[in-house]
């Protein structure tokens, strides 16, 4: 077969063309088209950034640059991809032989990807798998690729990289593996870094970290980034092209500032819509509906405009708990004796009113999973008083916890795992209805159609099976789950961090929605400190386990107090290219472990009240 | 107060309430192949049943002039030493063989499939005891553990089907243990729990069935060892009698006269355990995807 046509060019500061890209999957007839007549050009030193949505064609395109497209059952049915060699010969991509594109791949071109748990391998030493992909493509003996494998790991800023090096991946934190990849990413100094939703699965605080890691080391190396994802905030942070994609096709391109400034097409300006941007809501109290979000015709909106309902602080709380605890215990050696515990909830007290939204935020391991939990009964827990709609839950009577679970539901952050793969989706919502005894067997379909159509999805969806939806579809789904019960309280465990950002404003926009109609209160728990201001009434941000500020939304977000809120808050991305090398005080580092010897008790928090209702922990 | 989500709005087309088991057989029945496997083990049943109707010969119709003949028209599958027919014997050997292998291991999979599901979903002193209960039978090579129940209860077909099923109880347990403790840390049953499930909903409708699929692989397989496990019992003249037309035992006695050229004596018990086990391993698949709605659904 044909080899890789070289042709030498004068160097135009190209370093990759596509033309006309076509990639299809499956056979026959009609093979789906994932992406139509895509063009994009990538210069030296540039980073271009691909946005859209999920099956927007965006990872296939870059997939399709590695050669890596085939490997999953697509083909590249048409189009051209130059590039530029480092010795300055154009190769066609698409006419490599497999063997002349694994030269190619990790060497010239890199690639990083949205999950680095799974893609490091985990029974090889970290310092083993650079070392490998030294080897593989550089004429290095493994002495001398240990070396440059430990640089490496010192230039992403990794701390006591010598140790790291003999660490296996399980080991790490996904900040630090996200390190790692890249890093193995670079070590072979690659012309072109593809970075796949690279801060995807990552904290708010993490992925501020790694964007500007990255940054820093295209300047430094000179390298041109591809970089894909669904977040406009991101875009924002990183790219100097934008180039947008929906359904497989390109529907606009330009400067980052262009698109920010000026977005031409419906779809970008739906895009830039639903990116939560902090300080939009400075004035209001309530939470309020993203605006103008519907693209195209995938998700049927429930917009009836209903007025926001204010929330009476005068009446008793629906829920109030007071010095909750949680440690899990930490078994050592061989007889399982305990010597230290992971301090998940420390002493905290929560009130949550009737209608309202309290969020809960915090980075991973803050303990704000573990008091939603702790809440429900999920998790072992100790309180001095626990109270909800006016019966006290503290001796918790073989009665109380049914009637608990039937009240508060709980939303999980993914809605796929959530959901038991072998049961229809509308006997998933049918479940809990049937478990309390709420209705018959005969009209609990009907009722769970009823609830399909609140949260926009419609009748015949009750017999398909989870696999069948989208991520946005599984999560109303799964709120559908939650209404059907008829709680007054919701928990929602980091319910929108796993979806698309525009997916993400429409399940907000939901919520809100579904509030305003049935006064359910929501206990929100989310690390993204833009979501909460669009959603919340009232806020807590939690820190190792205690609480360090709480209070009414707008005091917390225009006047927060404690350095941790200011912080959290300075991570989160601005759509706004201009602000882009703001000097911002990062978290640097990783997030501290709640774990203490048994007798270490951390003293308790003493609040500060700020305003009316506004208190922070002293520092 | 608040406008009530039960206001259930009218739903002009009325959607049927479909049960898990509902929804399971429906998707049964498009795996064809999986339905011809299962037929082809009740046909040999149907046909052993009916044997005596066009059958000329019972299993031990002794024909001593026409001793280890090959195939006739009027001997199908020939005679064995005593001339006794080997069609016929393979028809009666169908009832028995099948008859041992799915009840024993029947028996054995449904208690190691409760203790075990009981084990991984309660953990603690539940698991440890269970589990090493069935270290002490796994400890024991399975023909030995099976000979000294024999020794206990005394030969005859009840007790190799008792001694057959005791043998299948550790490793059932094991398999349905190993997938609780997986399925019992998933969000789903998570979930469940918030949604105020029962012990006994979560274990029997969230979880038992996500561990069905390897359940019902190793079932199948199982069937196939059992009748050959039974067989060698027969064979020591601890099972059945030796010279009841019992497959394994046919197959056993067969072995002295493979050199001698009479190679259908163990060719045709042989093919009848490799096709019977062969069905309920494609059975076993089809009821595995089933089972799956990922690979099932369109």
């Amino acid at each position: 077969m044909t080899t890789g046509g070289h042709c030498t060019a004068a160097d135009d500061g190209i370093l990759l063309d596509v033309d006309g890209l076509d990639i299809t999957f499956g056979q026959g007839a009609t093979p789906f088209a994932a992406v139509r007549g895509l063009d994009l050009r990538i210069g030296r030193g540039e980073t271009v950034a691909i946005v859209g949505e999920s099956g927007s064609g965006k990872s296939v395109s870059a997939l399709s640059i590695m050669r890596l497209v085939e490997f999953g059952g697509g083909r590249i049915a048409g189009g051209s991809l130059r590039f530029q060699r480092r010795d300055g010969t154009k190769i066609a991509l698409e006419a490599l032989s497999e063997e002349e594109a694994r030269d190619i791949r990790g060497n010239e071109i890199a690639m990083i990807f949205q999950e680095p748990m799974t893609s490091l391998n985990p029974v090889l030493l970290i310092g083993e798998q650079i070392i490998e992909a030294i080897v593989t493509h550089q004429d290095k003996s493994h002495r001398e690729a240990a070396e440059i494998a430990f640089e490496m790991l010192e230039t992403v800023r990794i701390p006591n990289a010598r140790a790291i090096m003999k660490r296996y991946p399980h080991q790490l934190s996904g900040g630090m593996r996200q390190r790692v990849m890249i890093a193995l990413a670079l070590c072979c100094r690659p012309q072109l870094l593809i970075a796949d939703e690279p801060t995807t699965a990552l904290d708010v605080t993490i992925q501020a970290q790694i964007l500007r890691l990255i940054r820093d080391l295209q300047k430094k190396t000179g390298m041109s980034v591809l970089f894909i994802t669904h977040d406009m905030g991101v875009v924002a942070e990183v790219a100097d092209r934008v180039v947008v994609m929906y359904r497989g096709e390109k529907v606009e391109e330009g400067p980052v500032e262009t698109i920010f400034a000026a977005p031409q097409h419906a779809y970008t300006q739906a895009l830039l819509n639903a990116v939560p941007r902090l300080g939009a809501m400075t004035g209001t109290t309530a939470p309020a509906p993203f605006d103008r979000l519907a693209y195209g015709a995938s998700v049927q909106e429930v917009e009836e405009a209903v007025p926001p309902r204010p929330v009476d602080y005068g009446t008793p709380p629906l829920l109030s708990v007071r010095g909750l605890t949680t440690r899990f215990d930490i078994p050592e050696g061989l007889f399982g004796r305990v010597k230290s515990r992971v301090h998940a909830v420390e002493n905290i007290d929560l009130d949550i009113w009737p209608g309202e939204t309290l969020a809960m935020v915090g980075e991973s391991g803050c303990g704000k999973s573990t008091t939603g939990r702790s809440l429900l009964k999920l998790v072992d827990a100790q309180y001095q008083s626990f109270t909800f709609n006016n019966a006290n839950m503290s001796e918790l009577a073989a009665g109380d916890l049914r009637r608990l679970r039937r009240e508060v539901q709980f939303i999980f952050q993914d809605p796929y795992a959530s959901l038991n793969p072998r049961l229809t989706v509308g006997f998933s919502i049918c479940e809990p209805m049937l478990i309390h005894g709420i209705e018959t067997k005969a009209n609990a379909m009907d009722r769970a159609v009823w609830l399909l159509e609140q949260v926009g999805l419609s009748a015949d969806h009750v017999h398909r099976y989870p696999h069948a939806f989208s991520g946005g579809q599984r999560q109303r789904i799964a709120i559908a789950r939650a209404l059907s019960t008829n709680p007054k309280l919701i928990i929602a465990d980091e319910a929108v961090s796993a979806l698309d950002v525009s997916v993400q404003a429409q399940v907000i926009n939901l919520m809100i929605d579904l509030q305003r109609r049935f006064g359910i209160s929501y206990l929100f728990i989310s690390h993204d400190m833009a979501v909460v201001e669009r959603i919340s009434h009232r806020v807590a941000v939690m820190y190792l386990g205690q609480i360090v500020e709480h209070g009414p939304r707008f005091r917390v977000f225009e006047n927060p107090h404690h350095s941790y809120t200011k912080r959290l808050m300075s991570a989160v991305p601005i759509p706004d290219p201009g602000l882009r090398d703001r000097d911002r005080p990062l978290i640097t580092g990783e997030i501290p472990s709640p774990v203490r010897a048994i007798g270490d008790v951390p003293p308790p928090v003493r609040f500060e009240q700020v305003h009316d209702a506004h208190f922070a922990a002293c520092e | 107060m608040t406008q009530s989500i039960e206001t259930a709005a009218a739903v002009a087309d009325k959607p049927k309430f479909k049960t898990p088991l509902g929804e399971f057989w429906r998707r049964m029945s498009r795996e064809k192949l999986a339905l011809v496997a299962a037929a082809i083990p009740a046909l040999m049943l149907l046909a052993a049943f009916a044997a005596p109707l066009y059958l000329p010969f019972g299993p031990d119709t002794y024909d001593y002039e026409n001793t280890l003949m090959g195939s006739s028209l009027l001997h199908w599958a020939g005679t064995d030493e005593f001339g006794r027919d080997i069609l016929a014997r393979l028809l009666f050997g169908a009832k028995l063989s099948l008859y041992i292998g799915f009840v024993s291991v029947s028996a054995g999979a449904i208690i190691g499939v409760v203790l075990g599901l009981f084990a991984g979903y309660y953990g603690g002193w539940v698991d440890a005891v269970i589990m090493r209960i069935s270290d002490v039978l796994f400890a024991f090579p399975g023909i030995l553990l099976a000979i000294g129940i024999i020794a206990i209860l005394g030969p005859g077909l009840e007790n190799v089907i008792i001694a057959v099923a005791t043998f299948s109880v550790p490793a059932f347990a094991r398999i349905v243990r190993g997938g609780t403790l997986s399925l019992k840390q998933s969000t789903y049953v998570e979930a469940a729990r918030a949604a105020g499930a029962s012990d006994r909903i979560i274990m029997f409708r969230h979880i038992l069935p996500g561990t069905m699929g390897s359940v019902i692989v190793y079932f199948t397989m199982r069937i196939g060892s059992s009748i050959l496990t039974a067989a060698s019992l027969s064979f020591m003249g601890l099972g059945v009698d030796p010279s009841t037309a019992e497959w394994g035992a046919m197959l056993s006695a067969g072995r002295e006269y493979l050199l001698a050229g009479a190679w259908h004596l163990t060719f045709f018990p042989g093919l009848a355990i490799f096709l019977t086990v062969l069905c309920f391993n494609i059975l076993g698949d089809g009821l595995r995807d089933a089972l799956d709605p990922k690979l099932n659904d369109t």
